[in-house]
């Protein structure tokens, strides 16, 4: 199908409302994005036609159940080009997908004296579950800084590596300043210095390539509610050699082969790491999120989104006193920005008023903020269904509230 | 001086008169730009009061049974909320401060439009307020 703006905005529902008696304009897709009628669609057969337990049971719906769930699954192996499905684990969202690897690989492989080494432009999940594992495991925790323009140091980050480094954890796309970092140089980079590589891939596997065969990369982390689907779940993508040599996250149901008194041996991949009933509808709801994009040539979705990204950066820049963050070479959907003398919560609590909804704060990057030495940005991020006309009406927006700032 | 009831009905006349949302916060932002900064020596690490956005600094004293504060924000909305609470509370029994119902907030509809009240520390600022006013009593017997 090819890409009509007209058609995708028709697709979601959502975007007719009206706030505040302002047509809605949704610029807080790093957040979450809004989801299809496809996607609504979906999670609303699922608990009107086939609601059901799965993989155990005997009748009609838990097999339809069982099903959809798997076959979800398969969608999501075919959207990161991995090699087998059950690399693909569901988690509640990025965040847990971390903590999962932070904590079982952390219990096998990571050792005292060992490097780990992130990022300065992680979001808080991709930096706070490494700091806890280095803790508990004795391990050095070290941080690559970012220059002016919002990119990563690499010459910093080849003297950091050694051969004590066990693992390099960091973001494909920075959510603060939708720098793109170099994922195949530095994944590249580590593996030839023996680390194993985890990639937050929340705010780029939507926006950007996303081949885990083409990164090479051995743990991929997203959240589903990013990319157009239902909140709540969440992909961990890990290479079958580390998944079977890692140790499970949680025990309970689901993930158990055998249990006795003496002893519990484990369900194979991908059940390891499911413990308990999962999201049952989260990954039926994903597949229709990946469904939906699927219908389109992903470079159209880039060009597009490229498109309305470099229009608000020339807007934005043409208001006075205006910085924007985050001047990488490489860049996709984001714009973070401060005006001078304005703060950043009454810029954003007023262009509420004018149906505009953006994001304000530290965006769960306090890392960011400090080497930028501010307190916070309002940050607009773009999505599928965002247009010029939403960056016009921003715009108009940003100067009706200067005139009520005295500005 | 008016009760804390008496002030925050003036607030709730006020606040009717402004029918519009953008008028509501223009209100809001006036004040905040007629209060008066919080002298630098009360710009304190210790006066911080944490909100989740904005920094506000929350000066207290304890005079003769009676609490006054004084108040600051980098953020003008921030700073508007809290002259009201200045408004309501600064220069009161103490005694009367920890029993007050805060009811301006709910009848003007601020707390349905801004809804995030983590952001901007308005209900930290309230418990601060309050837990002072407590110590001024004990302190005051």
């Amino acid at each position: 199908m090819t890409f009509e703006i007209n058609k995708i905005r028709e697709d979601f529902p959502i975007l007719k409302t009206m706030v505040n008696g302002k047509h809605l304009i949704y610029l807080d897709n790093a957040a979450t994005t809004q989801k299809p009628q496809s996607v609504i669609d979906a999670v609303t057969t699922y608990y009107t036609s086939y609601n059901s337990n799965i993989h155990r049971g005997t009748h009609h719906l838990s097999n339809l159940a069982t099903e959809a769930h798997e076959a979800a699954r398969k969608t999501v192996k075919d959207y990161i080009n991995a090699r087998h499905e059950h690399e693909i684990i569901f988690t509640r969202g990025t965040t847990e997908s971390i903590n999962l690897v932070a904590f079982s690989f952390g219990e096998a492989f990571i050792n005292p004296g060992d490097d780990v080494i992130v990022t300065e432009m992680e979001h808080h999940s991709n930096f706070v579950p490494w700091q806890m594992m280095c803790q508990r495991r004795g391990a050095n925790f070290r941080v690559v800084p970012f220059d002016k323009n919002g990119e990563l140091r690499l010459d910093i980050f080849k003297e950091l590596l050694s051969e004590r480094t066990r693992l390099v954890a960091f973001n494909h796309v920075s959510n603060s300043l939708g720098t793109i970092n170099p994922a195949k140089q530095i994944i590249k980079l580590a593996h030839d210095a023996g680390a194993v590589v985890l990639v937050d891939a929340a705010q780029a596997v939507q926006h950007v390539a996303h081949d885990v065969l083409d990164l090479d990369v051995d743990f991929y982390a997203f959240s589903g509610h990013k990319m157009y689907a239902p909140t709540g779940i969440g992909v961990l993508y890990g290479k079958e050699k580390w998944l079977d040599a890692m140790p499970p996250y949680q025990g309970g149901g689901e993930m158990i082969d055998q249990v006795s008194v003496e002893k519990t041996t484990y369900n194979s991949l991908p059940f390891k790491f499911e413990a308990g009933t999962p999201n049952i509808v989260g990954p039926i709801g994903l597949a229709a999120a990946i469904d939906y994009l699927n219908q389109f040539p992903f470079g159209e979705i880039m060009a597009h989104e490229d498109d309305v990204l470099e229009y608000g950066r020339q807007s934005l820049n043409a208001i006075d006193g205006l910085t924007l963050y985050g001047n990488a070479h490489k860049r996709t959907s984001i714009l973070s920005f401060n005006i001078k003398g304005v703060h950043h919560y009454d810029l954003g609590t007023l262009l509420d008023t004018q149906g505009v909804a953006v994001r304000t704060g530290h965006h769960c990057t306090q890392p960011i903020m400090t080497a930028l030495g501010i307190e916070g940005t309002v940050r607009a991020s773009l999505a599928i269904y965002n247009t010029r006309q939403d960056i016009d009406t921003l715009i108009n927006s940003i100067r009706k509230v200067l005139k009520m700032l005295g500005k | 001086m008016p009760s804390i009831t008496e002030i925050q009905s003036e607030i709730v006349e006020d606040f009717s008169f402004l029918p519009q949302w953008d008028e509501r916060y223009a209100y809001l932002i006036e004040l905040g730009q007629k209060m008066k900064s919080l002298p630098e020596e009360y710009q304190t690490e210790e006066n911080i009061v944490r909100g989740c956005q904005s920094t506000v600094w929350l000066h207290r004293e304890c005079c003769d049974g009676l609490v006054y504060f004084q108040v600051d924000s980098d953020s003008l909305i921030v700073k508007g909320l809290a002259a009201l609470l200045m408004k309501v509370f600064s220069g009161q029994p103490a005694a009367d401060v920890c029993a007050a119902d805060l009811t301006f907030f709910e009848q003007t509809g601020l707390n349905a439009h801004l809804s995030s009240q983590r952001a901007n520390g308005l209900m930290a600022m309230v418990e601060q307020i309050k837990s002072f006013s407590e110590k001024c009593v004990d302190d005051s017997r």
